[in-house]
């Protein structure tokens, strides 16, 4: 059943320096890096050790609590080091990237023939089970379960983000792929969106229910559709899946090969020219901006700005992110900054701010807090930017004193960080919003499970 | 160097100190600081605490201009008598010496709000280890508005320390107490000092140090004088300007309607609330009238004259307008969900006529309604909550069922 999604609480925060639609390859890295903090609440295990040659799709880490759970190597290469912090918890595996690319092969398959059972255990040994995400909890999926639905967001709303449109064009026949095998491994539907306006090769697709998107952010956040096509209830699952990923999976399918290669889009007013590049899972943050960049002291974000990891010259792409951003750090302080009118920054209210007054300028944000870190006092403007049907402050004061029942009441189920984002920005008492969220969901994993 | 490095350079040796906190405060006075971004999304939106409390006592500024020319004019009126259909320029309001006798009265008793209420707040942070809170930057405003002008200075200090101490940080400082604290200053002061706080000797400045003096003068509130049952002399369009006696910041409605305005403009006041309260008032407004125009009670009845007070009059008369615009928007202290905003306004609309009707020995009804709404806005919350949580529940047993 095909339903319009129209949202009208959020906010489009707009900011300068979206990437031109010009695709170019970035220099190819030499170092590939796991980093296992990508993958929330898994620890792993080591498949390899150091000086292992390994080809493209053979596994680097498996999940301790689920041995038949891969991670694989992006490329292949040799493993050179491995990084390790307290605990000797692995922090990053180091794989220096062979001259020829060579391919582990998982045998090509028809998705139309298999079974739930032969597509899970595929995707789990050639390591593509990670890119599929489970709510509750925001954690990736558990594969003993079955989801009732699984929902995919083809409309990206977030700032500056990576056009799906631009970037999934012409890879129909692995996107059918994945989601003709997505949709043996639920009991329910493969939930598709796609933007009102958009010619996505998503809308083509079958075996899925499509969905048309409108609105300000957070509309394209899957957290958002899935509360307007089919909320979470207590006791059920609903697994999410990027389309980036969706496209891994889909030439794993028909080809055998893992392939890490992604599109992704290089944006925010540091970049010289913004344009997309093509890359892999794991390349060093350097080989995609050295050169790119403008002078200056700057923010290398892997993500978008409301949901990245901050990363240097010598970080990494996520595993799950399909841009960078880079905007300028904002150390410094700002001369009666709290009560002179604001002309360049974007607020909801209209206190002495002015973003009101031009809602189509496309502004210059630092890192900046802009003030400093309060109690909870303004109440009703989370709700302006918040579509859920969850009432957040109230949410976000049960994960602070951890009272397990209410926040099973409140709607816990169906949230992940991401939806809590643009209330964040919004705090006028500058609380991190998403790591309530994340340490309070942690907390149900660890209690509920 | 400049400012910016001087200070800079203080705060890096304050660090770790008893004086970071207090510093702090005066060191981000000047600059934001330089605070970036830890967790979560990398940006944050522009307004700040100090923002939107600045944003709340920028209204307040012509209030209280306002209220140091009414001083001034107040004395005048009770010894020379009141001329009639003043319009809202006229010369004989604004004029240097009513201005002097107010300010010289007023700007103490904000010193004295001022001081002694952030002395408490800067106290309390350096014990308790955070940065100094905004709060009372607007509770430290009103305060000298609600009270009456002669309130002696050390009766004020000590309800300022009453409210601050008990009304605020024993819940753990801005953002957990359950009453607004500048009503609770207020309370305190009527309840510890009733004779200060009503009758027909304190709305005039010098009114109660002249008492017995063949000099004396008197100034009766309207809803005083309603409450009696006596005639006044003010015209709608007086009370509506704000040229009649009453606590400092209280009398104009015309300046309060605008400020109102301004904070629904600015969207740091909630519109809910304030629309609801005062449909409220009127609602209460209207069952007096009809009461009165059923004949269930004559003229005889010592509630007669408030009764039958022209519904919308209420809005004009006594603290009414100023206690919604000011005091039952205070987000931490209102109901904090927007349906139980509707609630709230429009019970503490309600119940202030109904006090104010009802207790004709203080007729001024809203603080006492205000502050009951207080009491009772987590439980409208709790309600409104639970609403939801048992939408979820009913989603989940039509799956299962």
């Amino acid at each position: 059943m095909s339903k319009d999604i129209r949202i009208k609480k959020g906010l489009d925060i707009k900011l300068k320096g979206e990437s031109e639609k010009v695709t170019e390859n970035a220099i190819s890295s030499n170092v590939y890096t796991l980093r296992p903090e990508d993958f929330h609440s898994i620890i792993p295990k080591l498949s390899i050790k150091v000086g292992a040659k390994l080809k493209a799709g053979e596994a680097v880490l498996f999940n301790k609590a689920n041995e038949e759970m891969k991670f694989s190597s992006p490329v292949s290469g040799e493993v050179i080091d491995i990084i390790r912090g307290e605990k000797r918890k692995i922090l990053a595996v180091k794989i220096q990237a062979d001259k020829e690319q060579q391919f582990f092969d998982f045998g090509a398959k028809d998705p139309k023939t298999m079974k739930a059972d032969a597509i899970k255990s595929h995707l789990l040994a050639a390591g593509c089970w990670p890119f599929i995400m489970q709510r509750p909890y925001a954690v990736i999926a558990n594969p003993t379960k079955t989801p009732k639905a699984i929902f995919v967001s083809g409309y990206a709303s977030s700032p500056l983000a990576a056009d799906y449109d631009y970037v999934l064009a012409g890879k129909e026949k692995e996107l059918q792929a994945a989601v003709t095998a997505l949709s043996k491994l639920t009991s329910g539907e493969v939930h598709v969106s796609v933007g009102e306006k958009s010619n996505s090769p998503l809308s083509v697709l079958s075996d899925i229910t499509l969905h048309k998107v409108s609105g300000p952010h957070p509309s394209g956040n899957v957290g958002t559709q899935i509360a307007q096509i089919d909320p979470i209830n207590k006791g059920e699952v609903v697994w999410t899946v990027a389309p980036q990923d969706l496209v891994i999976i889909g030439e794993l399918l028909l080809t055998g090969k893992f392939n890490a290669e992604r599109i992704i889009a290089l944006a925010g007013s540091f970049v010289t020219s913004p344009k997309y590049y093509k890359t892999k899972i794991g390349s060093s943050i350097s080989s995609i901006v050295d050169g790119k960049l403008n002078e200056g002291n700057s923010r290398i974000i892997s993500g978008n700005v409301l949901t990245g990891t901050t990363q240097n010259l010598k970080g990494v792409l996520g595993y799950y992110n399909n841009m960078v951003t880079v905007i300028p750090e904002g150390d410094d302080y700002e001369f009666f900054g709290w009560t002179i009118p604001v002309f360049n920054k974007i607020s909801t209210s209209r206190a002495l701010t002015f973003s009101w007054l031009f809602p189509n300028k496309k502004f210059d944000l630092n890192t900046n807090t802009n003030g400093e870190h309060r109690a909870f006092v303004v109440t009703g403007n989370y709700e302006d930017v918040f579509p859920l049907d969850i009432f957040p402050m109230q949410i976000l004061k049960s994960c602070m004193y951890k009272d397990l029942d209410e926040m099973e009441q409140l709607g816990m189920y169906e949230v992940a960080p991401e939806d809590f984002a643009l209330t964040e920005f919004v705090c006028v008492s500058k609380q991190p919003h998403q790591e309530i969220i994340r340490k309070g969901l942690d907390l149900m994993l660890k209690e509920i499970g | 160097m400049g400012l910016k490095d001087k200070l800079h350079n203080i705060s890096e040796k304050t660090k770790g100190t008893n004086w970071e906190t207090t510093f702090g405060a005066i060191h981000t006075l000047f600059y934001t600081p330089k605070e970036t971004t830890h967790s979560g999304g990398h940006l944050r939106g522009a307004d700040d605490l100090k923002r939107t409390m600045t944003n709340v006592i920028l209204p307040l500024i012509p209030v209280l201009i306002f209220a140091m020319f009414n001083v001034g004019f107040q004395q005048d009126v009770a010894i020379n008598g009141f001329p009639e259909g003043m319009s809202f320029f006229s010369g004989d309001f604004w004029n240097f010496d009513n201005f002097s006798v107010g300010a010289l009265k007023l700007l103490p008793l904000i010193i004295v709000s001022y001081v002694i209420g952030l002395g408490i707040e800067v106290i309390f942070a350096t014990i308790n280890k955070h940065e100094v809170e905004e709060g009372y930057f607007v509770t430290g405003m009103l305060v000298p508005l609600i009270v009456p002008i002669d309130t002696p200075l050390w009766m004020l200090a000590v309800a300022v320390i009453f409210g601050v101490v008990i009304g605020k940080e024993v819940f753990g400082g801005t953002g957990m107490n359950i009453l607004n604290p500048a009503l609770t200053i207020r309370a305190f002061l009527f309840f510890a000092y009733p004779t200060w706080m009503s009758g027909d000797k304190v709305w005039v400045t010098g009114a109660k140090a002249m008492q017995g003096t063949p000099d004396a003068i008197s100034g009766e509130t309207i809803l005083g004088s309603l409450a009696q049952g006596k005639e006044f002399v003010y015209s709608t369009w007086d009370m509506f300007y704000g040229f009649v006696p009453g606590s400092v910041g209280e009398t104009s409605a015309l300046l309060i309607l605008l400020g109102g305005l301004y904070l629904i403009f600015t969207k740091v006041g909630s519109w809910r609330i304030m629309l609801s309260a005062v449909v409220g008032a009127l609602v209460m407004g209207l069952i007096f009238n009809a009461v009165v125009d059923a004949g269930w009670i004559n003229e005889g009845s010592k509630f007669y004259s408030l009764m039958s007070t022209e519904f919308w009059h209420h809005l004009l008369i006594g603290g009414l307008a100023f206690g919604i615009v000011f005091m039952a928007t205070d987000p931490v202290t209102a109901s904090q969900t927007n349906k139980g905003k509707w609630i709230y306004g429009f019970l503490i609309g309600f119940i202030s006529i109904l006090i104010r009707v009802f207790n004709p020995a203080y007729p001024e009804g809203v603080m006492l309604a205000i502050l009951l709404m207080n009491v009772f806005a987590p439980t409208i919350d709790h309600y409104i909550v639970q609403g939801n949580v048992k939408k979820r529940l009913k989603r989940l047993k039509a799956k299962t069922a």
